[in-house]
């Protein structure tokens, strides 16, 4: 369909099984979805260095689908693409290649400017540090309004003002909370000013990029329920992004575990902790501290993440992997499909020939 | 000296600790008497929430405090000798020397514009007599025992060439390096990859046990924590609110304040709707509430909450500055609990009916 390039055929990575998904297509489509930075030096050293051009691959072939109403998480660690994929679906970023779909439509295939702020104001971002997403000149009044005037919602200036104590009730502040500056507030009151921001277009799917990672964890409690509460009461579809399995495990529907810009694995989200199938996967499940004290011990893999302009061949997991052979190396692997329904891309999985996960991380 | 080395005594003791900032707006109270032992070669866990007063309280051991904030009261003891009013210069040499310190953020803890090993042999050099030769080649072995590879290759190399986890390895090499009897870990694992977070902990537990060094680990992780420590003390607001051995906080918080903490600590493999939610936020300095600090957001707050302010009191295993544990109220709620008209029931009701 929107495939190009010859890549990335065969199995859809995230693609919802028929009888999974609540309704009848996705709320959002992502198809091959791929995003390269042109990082080169600037062309005068170019010539004098000798150097090539240098690029880098931040996203490359991501596809997933999101059902209407259900939470779908990316997790990886720094530089793993998953922020990339966040400002690609916005729309803060043009995909180099590959595309959006949301409802069944293509994105890049709308260009009429009213079509476009009609399909944009149904989707709408938190960001991760509420200290530096809220203007701190602006009053919380103003801030929360914008989008209502952005987007014409409201005419009156009455309207807006009883329309943004309704947002601020809703993400549990008071109506009179409007006349203050973000400084009066903590940082988890700042991100449910961000929540209801973002809640005032109308959207029915919210992309929040690491909205807890600046918070601490009792403050984290509190946005992370009432992000659950909202989902339930107006019926949000998210994208989560976040690099804390335990928060992605607690809010999530579907999760896809990044690695340098590829997604590795796919599944639902329980099976995916009880049944974790990519090296990477089960390492990130053994680094989580254990809280229950169980006392096993943990190997921690070796190695970090490594360079992503010079990401190593194929699998770009095998410098680490401890099942990784000579073809891993060699040869890129496709995804491919599992009997419960999630996707992998591994050639140890695909042979058959990883040990079960240790029975530690299967505790799930 | 004799008495320094006697088994009972504890190698660093903190007794009524009181940090406070004068501003012009009056004095602000970050730490309020606070008390509590690190024993020879234990590892104890100091968490909270941003503001508790957890990195104050490292930072006030190794003499590090940002003016003008200013220990007030009580006193800090290193092997029987109080070292809080010592003069700068004497208080340089036991920096490093008995006391090492691991940061947040190695970027800003190494000098970028020094090599690794210039930096490591300078302190090994100002802590220790012996030539640059030498210095270099207890170097070499510190960095090949924090598992950095190649270290001959590396040691002349600067920090930016380093990646997160090899520039905290460094740090971490460099704390040791005059086999300190403790060592002050502030948030060593928070700008770190997850993956990452796990090497450096279990690198930081083995180097120190091998090196004989007590760590007082600063975090607001209660994974790390319960991963690492031998104890653990939890702080809110400027107090320490439990301190007790790490399995018995993490499995049974006495204080409803850990209790909280613990419920909102999301669990793989823990199917729940909602986490446990302490109402509210963490008071700010200028209005630490009266009694007990955490008694506006205390799910079981009665009478004497907002009066008194409750100390360290028995509380199983573990202390807790709680009145639930004070022996009088203790057997008088349990009384009332019983009857189904515990006094906290009434707010309870009335929160939930709002």
């Amino acid at each position: 369909m929107h495939i190009e390039y010859g890549k990335d055929t065969g199995v859809h990575m995230g693609r919802v099984a028929a009888g999974d998904a609540a309704g009848d297509g996705p709320l959002l489509r992502a198809q091959d979805l791929a995003k390269i930075f042109d990082v080169s030096p600037p062309f005068l050293n170019r010539v004098l260095q000798r150097e090539e051009k240098s690029f880098l691959k931040a996203v490359d072939g991501v596809s997933f689908d999101i059902p209407t109403g259900k939470t779908f998480s990316l997790v990886g660690e720094s530089g793993c693409g998953k922020s990339t994929v966040a400002r690609l679906i916005v729309g803060l970023y043009k995909p180099t290649r590959g595309s959006i779909e949301f409802e069944g439509r293509d994105m890049a295939s709308i260009t009429r400017r009213g079509e476009n702020s009609a399909l944009r104001r149904r989707m709408q971002m938190i960001f991760q540090d509420p200290y530096a997403s809220l203007n701190p000149r602006w009053r919380v009044g103003d801030i929360v309004a914008e989008p209502i005037k952005a987007f014409g919602l409201a005419r009156s200036g009455s309207a807006i003002n009883d329309r943004v104590g309704e947002l601020l009730m809703q993400v549990r502040l008071s109506p009179k909370d409007a006349a203050k500056y973000p400084h009066e507030f903590s940082g988890g009151q700042r991100q449910r000013i961000s929540i209801a921001r973002a809640l005032a277009s109308e959207p029915e799917f919210l992309v929040c990029d690491e909205p807890t990672s600046a918070l601490d964890v009792s403050v984290q409690a509190q946005i992370l329920n009432l992000m659950k509460d909202l989902q339930r009461e107006l019926g949000l579809t998210y994208l989560f992004i976040s690099h804390d399995l335990a928060v992605v495990y607690h809010i999530s529907d579907y999760i896809g575990v990044m690695y340098l810009g590829r997604l590795v694995e796919w599944n639902e989200a329980r099976r995916l902790f009880r049944n974790p199938r990519h090296p990477y996967t089960r390492m990130l499940l053994d680094a989580i501290p254990d809280l229950e004290m169980t006392g096993r011990e943990r190997t921690p893999v070796a190695g970090e993440v490594p360079n992503p302009i010079t990401p190593p061949s194929a699998c770009h997991f095998h410098p680490r992997c401890p099942f990784a052979d000579e073809r891993c190396k060699r040869e890129t692997p496709m995804p491919i499909r599992l009997s419960d329904g999630g996707t992998v891309r591994c050639h140890g999985v695909e042979e058959d020939r990883l040990p079960a996960p240790s029975e530690t991380i299967r505790k799930a | 000296m004799a008495e320094s080395t006697r088994k009972n005594q504890p190698l660093l003791q903190v007794k009524n600790l009181r940090i406070e900032f004068p501003t012009r707006r009056g004095t602000l109270v970050a730490v309020d008497d606070i008390s509590f032992d690190i024993d020879e070669g234990e590892v104890l866990g100091v968490v909270g929430e941003s503001g508790a007063g957890k990195s104050l309280t490292g930072s006030s051991i190794i003499g590090l405090l940002e003016p003008p904030g200013r220990v007030a009261e009580g006193s800090i003891e290193l092997e029987g000798r109080r070292i809080d009013n010592l003069p700068y210069e004497k208080m340089r040499r036991i920096r490093g020397n008995q006391i090492g310190m691991v940061f947040q953020d190695p970027l800003t803890s190494l000098n970028p514009l020094y090599t690794v090993g210039f930096q490591l042999i300078e302190t090994i050099r100002t802590h220790e007599d012996i030539s640059e030769r030498q210095a270099r080649k207890r170097a070499l072995e510190l960095l090949g025992e924090v598992g950095i590879p190649a270290p001959e290759r590396r040691i002349d190399q600067y920090p930016h060439q380093f990646s997160g986890g090899m520039r905290q390895r460094v740090v971490i090499a460099l704390a040791l390096c005059a086999n300190p009897r403790l060592v002050i870990a502030d948030e060593p694992t928070t700008a770190l990859d997850v993956s990452i977070q796990a090497q450096i902990i279990k690198l930081l537990k083995r180097m120190c046990s091998e090196h004989g060094a007590a760590v007082m680990l600063v975090t607001h992780d209660m994974g790390v924590i319960a991963e690492t420590a031998d104890r653990v003390a939890v702080m809110y607001a400027g107090r320490i609110v439990e301190i007790g051995p790490v399995a018995e906080v993490v499995r049974n918080a006495r204080h409803p304040y850990t209790e909280g903490l613990m419920g909102s600590i999301p669990h793989i493999g823990h199917d729940v709707e909602r986490l446990t939610q302490i109402e509210g936020t963490m008071p700010r300095l200028t209005e630490i509430p009266s009694g007990c600090a955490f008694h506006p957001r205390c799910p079981k707050v009665f009478e004497r909450c907002d009066k008194e302010r409750p100390d360290l009191m028995p509380a199983g295993k573990s202390w807790a500055a709680c009145w639930l544990y004070d022996e009088a109220e203790r057997d008088r709620l349990r009384a009332l609990e019983e009857a189904g008209e515990a006094p906290w029931k009434q707010r309870a009701g009335a929160a939930g009916g709002a």
